[in-house]
């Protein structure tokens, strides 16, 4: 009895949370002229077609890419030594580090948003250049995934023994050798997570690119642009690819760790 | 060796004072100026003006951190309950609509509550008279519920998980019930969760723009639109802006404050980050 009230919570629950992106995927394959969102008028690919055509979603997502690479790539490197760095302080000032490391995932989003707009937009009204576009939306993204990457890599840091870098040192191994050889092997975990995460924040953020971006388009800030303008079944095939590639990418991952795990034991044996 | 490492966190300080304080700097500044740059107190004060909307969007995002409680928490506790296995698939599906992005999962909800829309359209074919769900303060609450729900899912999920098991086989040992183990021994061990999850939920959602504008229709303004509508919105004022930014920023320190005080020991942080 219990069981079974169980089971029902878990699928309503799943209901919930499923229907709405089930009828996205389902109506991104109807056949319909009016563009109607609500009536199924047969099966078609069309809306897929049109959106692989569609230049301006392609430059979208191009520019997507190009801003979660450079925002993965630099928060990683800059929060790994900052890691680094904040493990090896003393109390206080690790502590106001930590601070201002959470602050920005603590402070609601649309105020960091504006926040970092009013310092573009002054910047440009100070040094001149060009207005806000890919390198303001960039070094905001890089901004608020560093303090994901951070808070990755430093339990990997404490669970680590500090002796294994002086020892490699005392055995005449230069630091930057010593680091790469072996304190970097030891954190890779945390890393990688850090820039995984990085990398998909960086590729779904909308509040923040909103305020950043002036003109250029992202992504999400296109399919903002979408929701509000016209209605079209396009919007669902778009959903629909990118949530087939998420779907791909996590089971990739979550294979690849399962192989892990089980090479792991097989070694222990 | 020391000094050396302590060097290396030196860009992410710089980078952090440029990219964080300064422009958490500008918007004070911004918020006591006038638009020739002279001091004035007039921004805050006129904040006042909007009150209304301030009390919708924190009456709004308690009644969505609220509910999301009352069903994310059984939630929770049922999957802690399963087999390990099935638990990691679980979360999985709890996280996978989150990969999604929001602006898609709330246009989701726009095609199932319009008024031409699939639910509509399901009653009617039920015989049973149509309902005016879109553009209502309540659809509202519904697209944060379903935005934010996994927030709340996953840090309650964590802390029920961590619970020895043998704790709760003491106090059944010890002649109490289940309902009695539930609410003397679970719930306040998982108070942790619970605060984290409230935090996680309600901070988004007090601050949100998007949801209010795609599901609310204009009668629901929010203080996100607010925000929103003096700086790229019609209503272009940045002073204004940032200053209605500084007091929506002091309402969740103070709320976050409050929550804090419920849990000394700062478990509550760790429970909500996970991949």
């Amino acid at each position: 009895m219990k069981k079974a009230a169980a089971r029902l919570y878990t699928f309503l629950m799943f209901l919930f949370l499923y229907a709405p992106i089930l009828v996205l995927i389902v109506f991104s394959f109807n056949d319909t002229e009016t563009a109607s969102r609500t009536v199924w008028s047969g099966f078609s690919l069309k809306w897929y077609q049109k959106l692989f055509e569609d230049r301006l979603i392609l430059e979208a997502l191009r520019n997507t890419l190009i801003i979660a690479v450079a925002a993965a790539a630099a928060s990683t490197v800059l929060g790994t030594m900052a890691a680094i760095g904040i493990n090896s302080m003393k109390r206080l000032p690790k502590r106001v580090m930590m601070n201002i490391t959470n602050f920005p995932m603590v402070n609601p989003e649309i105020v960091t948003g504006v926040s970092m707009m009013l310092l573009f937009v002054f910047a440009v009204g100070l040094f001149g250049g060009r207005s806000l576009g890919m390198a303001s939306i960039t070094a905001a993204h890089i901004t608020f995934c560093l303090p994901y990457v951070i808070l990755q890599v430093l339990p990997k840091l404490r669970q680590m023994d500090e002796s294994l870098f002086e020892a490699a040192q005392d055995l005449g191994c230069p630091p930057a050798k010593a680091f790469f050889k072996v304190v970097l092997p030891e954190i890779m975990p945390g890393v990688v997570t850090g820039m995984i995460m990085a990398f998909t924040l960086s590729i779904d953020d909308f509040v923040i690119s909103y305020f950043t971006s002036g003109t250029t388009q992202t992504l999400p800030i296109y399919i903002y642009s979408m929701t509000r303008k016209r209605v079209s079944p396009e919007i669902n095939a778009l959903s629909t690819v990118l949530f087939a590639a998420v779907m791909a990418l996590l089971i990739v991952v979550n294979v690849r760790t399962a192989k892990a795990r089980g090479q792991a034991k097989e070694e222990r044996r | 060796m020391k000094t050396n490492s302590k060097l290396l966190s030196a860009p992410y300080t710089v980078w952090m004072t440029l990219f964080i304080i300064l422009p958490m700097l500008l918007v004070a500044w911004f918020a006591f100026t006038d638009r020739s740059g002279a001091f004035t107190l007039d921004n805050i004060l006129s904040v006042g003006q909007y009150s209304n909307v301030f009390l919708r969007s924190i009456w709004l995002g308690a009644v969505a951190t609220a509910v999301s409680l009352i069903l994310g928490y059984p939630m929770a506790y049922i999957i802690a309950k399963l087999p390990a296995k099935r638990q990691s698939v679980m979360v999985m599906l709890v996280m996978l609509p989150m990969w999604m992005n929001f602006l898609l999962r709330t246009y989701a909800w726009m095609t199932l509550l319009e008024d031409n829309g699939l639910i509509n359209a399901a009653l009617a074919a039920l015989g049973l008279p149509r309902a005016h769900m879109i553009n209502t303060a309540g659809a509202v609450v519904l697209g944060m519920v379903y935005n934010y729900i996994p927030y709340m899912i996953l840090p309650l999920y964590s802390v029920l998980t961590k619970i020895d098991p043998s704790v709760i086989e003491a106090a059944q040992d010890l002649g109490a019930n289940d309902k009695k183990v539930f609410l003397k021994v679970v719930v306040p061990m998982s108070m942790p969760g619970v605060i984290s999850g409230i935090t996680m939920v309600f901070v988004p959602a007090v601050s949100t723009f998007i949801i209010s504008k795609m599901l609310g229709g204009g009668g629901n303004l929010l203080i996100g639109d607010l925000i929103d509508m003096q700086f790229l919105g019609s209503a272009y004022n940045p002073n204004l802006g940032s200053a209605i930014s500084l007091v929506l920023m002091v309402i969740i320190l103070i709320c976050m404050g409050i929550m804090n005080q419920f849990d000394e020991d700062g478990s509550s942080q760790e429970g909500g980050l996970m991949l």
